[in-house]
């Protein structure tokens, strides 16, 4: 445990001085990484009780798009405009994932509603082209340096959020996991008539879950999106974007804290170096082996990254003890 | 006809037959009786093929068949008519009867055998064309069977035909039962209905957590004070 | 009535009959294999490929290439299914998925990396009929006829065969068809080699209308997976009706909009309906 703590602390204090000493572009990929893994393990709150949803697109989305809208349009700061954005996606998460508990639409059933979602979150910013640019996208208006605007030139400062986002949603998750709802969510994942007759609230935990996740979901993608400046409708939303998060959070493993951020810091960082690697010669090269690893992945290691090792890990401290009585023997 | 020796199967880590033997002689009935969870389904799904042997031999007409998959059990002459009857509810009757008669040797000679199974069942002719689904127990009970006949078995498995059946319709099935043995075919019951399997059937054992406990002529077991006092309730 | 709003309704009524092909060979896969294939329409768009390539690259007659396509197609179907889906038959449903959409990523990075992002069209040009004032696209009358006929073609192959009938049970009942002496592995590859034939086929007609590039899956692959839960996954008419319903608000969408807002309000209807009969329009 102490070892722990130690081990945590010295990654902190790297994590604080990383800016000092490393290239820029390197800072804009762990940026990147960082905000990609806050998504990744906001999607996982969810995954990991095998609601599924094909929809995080949606609400990526709406967060990248309303605030930026609305300071284009409006000079509407952000600290309005992502609060307004989070409270939409809230709307949204509810108009969907209420009818959808309600109505126990659950597996494939649930997957392709999310997906469908995702769809009509897309398709409505490319139809809406005469504000949002359509599939050209937009740039938002720069100020330079401004707390209001919250845009900064320093890749510092959006370094400095993407930390504290990243260390919020590790803590959403570990509350989670910590707390009552886990047992619930974990009871209502194995059986829900069954969680429905021993008390569970099963619509209001399911529900709760959902909403966290696309409150942050849409937090990550307003400061994905004020970090980047410039949005596309593919790159924010719809179908590719919803997809790419559930494979990294799955890649990563969706059932540990650092699962969905290890499936961020390999999907990106692999990505980014295939495609140096390949160079701009080769397009789609890196997403071709990108593609392979993901189904080789998935059949060979269904626990994902994290939890593949640390089932290697249980295994090995099973065996390490010969007393402790295999637990996969029924009597 | 039909010959295990010393089977053992199981589920994964959970093993639900011990060393089990029974043999059953051509034209002739077994039957196989006990209490719930004796591993007679189990038993009736290794000889079936759906259920992989562990250990043991098994022979039909003396060849060895044991470890072949379900589908290349049918080849051999097992048909197995399974618990709970499990037709396709949405194929019409005689598209079940059709399945049935998957195998290529069955394939040849499809018409005869529905010839054949229609005159046994006359009911089923008149519901042809209708889904097995919406068909009453009894009828779905004819037709489970009939299906087990269109590839021409040598030996007929039964998994507890008159469970969930009225005690009218129980007396139907023993009856089919009868019918069939009339036609000359070999029969392996499991019941645990034992007194009515008995009056059908010549030789049982009785098989409890897994092995065989008892075993006899019919006539034995029926007069068996252990099998009187805890099965047919005498 | 509008005779614009007809002739929208008309063509798209057209174009529903391959949305039709594709519900049909997805609801299949699903019903027989209990898989949804999400890299389906991917699979089409490797047909649209290899249709292009022998036709306008290699001067094949278009029937021999068509011919051609499909084969291959239903070639790559049984691969996908060999490669990707039995080592996952007995996963959590979920990972089923995952692997075929890894495949999607997968299709669709590998034609970019074969063919890069330029949009091909075959030059097939196929005249536009007149037809008391309305306007109809005849490569559409053809599509929409061939898929008819591949319905009904593949209707009499399961209402008539062994095989069939096999495919049939194996989608009611998969533990207990091995007693009837029917190799659940052998009706696995059956199935998804007419899956994938179904999906040649669709990718031949769809490459007379429009132009293939790596990502044109995406533009009706959600599309065809609405229909296919419309109608209820794995219920095959209920997949053949709905597609046409999803053509018919499309086109009235577009009709008063654009394409986009139509697409847009077919999938909201699609959310809505999913709450009104969560198991499909025509669930049992």
């Amino acid at each position: 445990m102490t070892f722990n703590r130690v081990l945590t602390l010295i990654g902190l204090a790297i994590l604080i001085a990383l800016p000092t000493f490393i290239p820029p572009y390197f800072l804009h990929l762990v940026i990147q990484i960082l905000l990609w893994a806050f998504i990744y393990t906001a999607w996982a709150l969810m995954g990991r009780f095998g609601f599924v949803s094909f929809g995080h697109g949606a609400f990526m989305g709406i967060g990248a798009y309303v605030p930026a809208l609305l300071w284009n349009y409006y000079d509407l700061t952000p600290w309005i405009g992502i609060p307004l954005s989070l409270g939409i996606s809230v709307l949204l998460a509810i108009i969907i994932g209420y009818p959808c508990f309600r109505l126990k639409v659950v597996g494939h059933y649930f997957a392709l509603v999310t997906l469908a979602l995702s769809q009509v979150v897309l398709l409505s910013l490319v139809a809406a082209r005469d504000v949002t640019g359509g599939s050209l996208g937009f740039t938002q208006k720069t100020v330079g340096h401004s707390w209001y605007a919250l845009q900064f030139p320093d890749k510092g400062y959006f370094y400095g959020i993407a930390v504290v986002l990243w260390l919020i949603g590790l803590l959403a998750w570990q509350r989670i996991d910590h707390g009552i709802s886990r047992e619930a969510l974990e009871a209502i994942s194995e059986d829900e008539d069954a969680a429905a007759a021993v008390g569970i609230n099963v619509l209001r935990e399911k529900l709760r879950v959902t909403v966290i996740s696309a409150a942050l979901t849409a937090l990550g993608g307003a400061i994905y999106g004020q970090y980047i400046m410039y949005l596309n409708p593919e790159t924010v939303s719809g179908i590719a974007v919803s997809l790419q998060i559930v494979f990294a959070s799955i890649a990563g493993g969706v059932y540990s804290l650092l699962g969905p951020t290890v499936g961020s810091l390999l999907t990106l960082s692999l990505t980014e170096g295939l495609r140096v690697w390949f160079g701009a010669n080769f397009i789609g090269a890196a997403n071709t082996i990108y593609g392979i690893l993901l189904v080789l992945c998935i059949i060979f290691m269904p626990q994902g990254i994290v939890g593949t090792i640390e089932g290697i890990k249980a295994r090995r401290r099973r065996m390490a003890k010969p007393s402790a009585a295999p637990s996969n023997v029924r009597t | 006809m039909l010959s295990l020796a010393s089977v053992s199967a199981g589920y994964g880590s959970f093993q639900a037959l011990f060393g089990v033997s029974l043999e059953v002689p051509k034209g002739e009935a077994g039957g196989v009786i006990g209490p719930n969870g004796a591993g007679k389904t189990t038993l009736m799904r290794v000889i079936s093929g759906l259920i992989p042997m562990q250990e043991g031999v098994m022979t039909m007409d003396g060849r060895p068949v044991g470890g072949l998959p379900a589908h290349r059990m049918v080849e051999q002459g097992i048909a197995h008519v399974p618990e709970g009857r499990r037709l396709f509810p949405r194929l019409t009757v005689e598209e079940n009867l059709r399945i049935g008669a998957f195998i290529p040797q069955a394939r040849a000679r499809f018409a005869d055998q529905l010839d054949w199974v229609y005159t046994l069942f006359p009911r089923l002719k008149d519901r042809r064309e209708q889904a097995a689904g919406t068909m009453s127990g009894g009828e779905q009970q004819m037709c489970a069977i009939g299906r087990a006949l269109m590839s021409k078995p040598k030996v007929l498995l039964m998994d507890e035909p008159s469970a969930g059946l009225a005690p009218l319709v129980v007396q139907q099935v023993f009856d089919l039962v009868r019918r069939i043995r009339e036609e000359g075919l070999t029969v392996l019951i499991v019941e645990q209905n034992v007194q009515q399997v008995l009056d059908v059937v010549d030789r049982a054992y009785l098989l409890e957590v897994g092995s065989i406990k008892l075993s006899g002529s019919a006539a034995e077991l029926k007069n068996n004070s252990f099998i009187r006092q805890s099965y047919i309730g005498l | 009535m509008d005779i614009y709003l007809l002739e929208a309704i008309i063509n798209r009524i057209l174009l529903g009959g391959v949305l039709a092909l594709l519900a049909l060979g997805l609801n299949l896969i699903f019903g027989v294999i209990d898989v949804v294939w999400i890299a389906y329409a991917d699979i089409v768009m490797c047909g649209m490929y290899a249709l292009y390539f022998l036709y306008a690259e290699y001067g094949v007659p278009l029937p021999v290439a068509c011919l051609i396509a499909i084969i291959g197609v239903s070639i790559l179907g049984v691969v996908v299914h060999l490669l990707i889906i039995a080592p996952v038959l007995n996963s959590p449903p979920l990972n089923q998925l995952l692997a075929t959409g890894g495949l999607l990523f997968f299709l669709q990075s590998f034609a970019t990396l074969l063919f890069g992002t330029d949009f091909r069209n075959i030059g097939v040009r196929l005249p536009i009929l007149e037809f008391a004032t309305m306007y109809i696209s005849f490569a559409r009358l053809i599509a929409f006829m061939v898929g008819l006929i591949g319905a009904v073609v593949l209707y009499l192959f399961l209402k008539r065969t062994y095989i069939g009938t096999a495919i049939r049970a194996i989608a009611q009942d998969r533990d207990i068809v091995g007693l009837m002496g029917v190799d659940q592995r052998r009706i696995y590859l059956v199935t998804s080699a007419i899956g994938g034939a179904l999906a040649g086929l669709a990718a031949c007609l769809l490459a007379l209308q429009y132009d293939v590039h790596p990502f044109i899956g995406n533009t009706f692959g959600p599309v065809i997976f609405m229909i296919c839960v419309l109608g209820g996954l794995g219920n095959m008419i209920g997949g053949f009706a709905a597609s046409f319903i999803i053509s018919q608000i499309i086109a009235i969408g577009g009709y008063y909009s654009n394409t986009e807002w139509s697409y847009v309000l077919a999938f909201t209807f699609f959310i809505v309906l999913m709450f009104i009969r969560p198991r499909g329009l025509f669930a049992r």
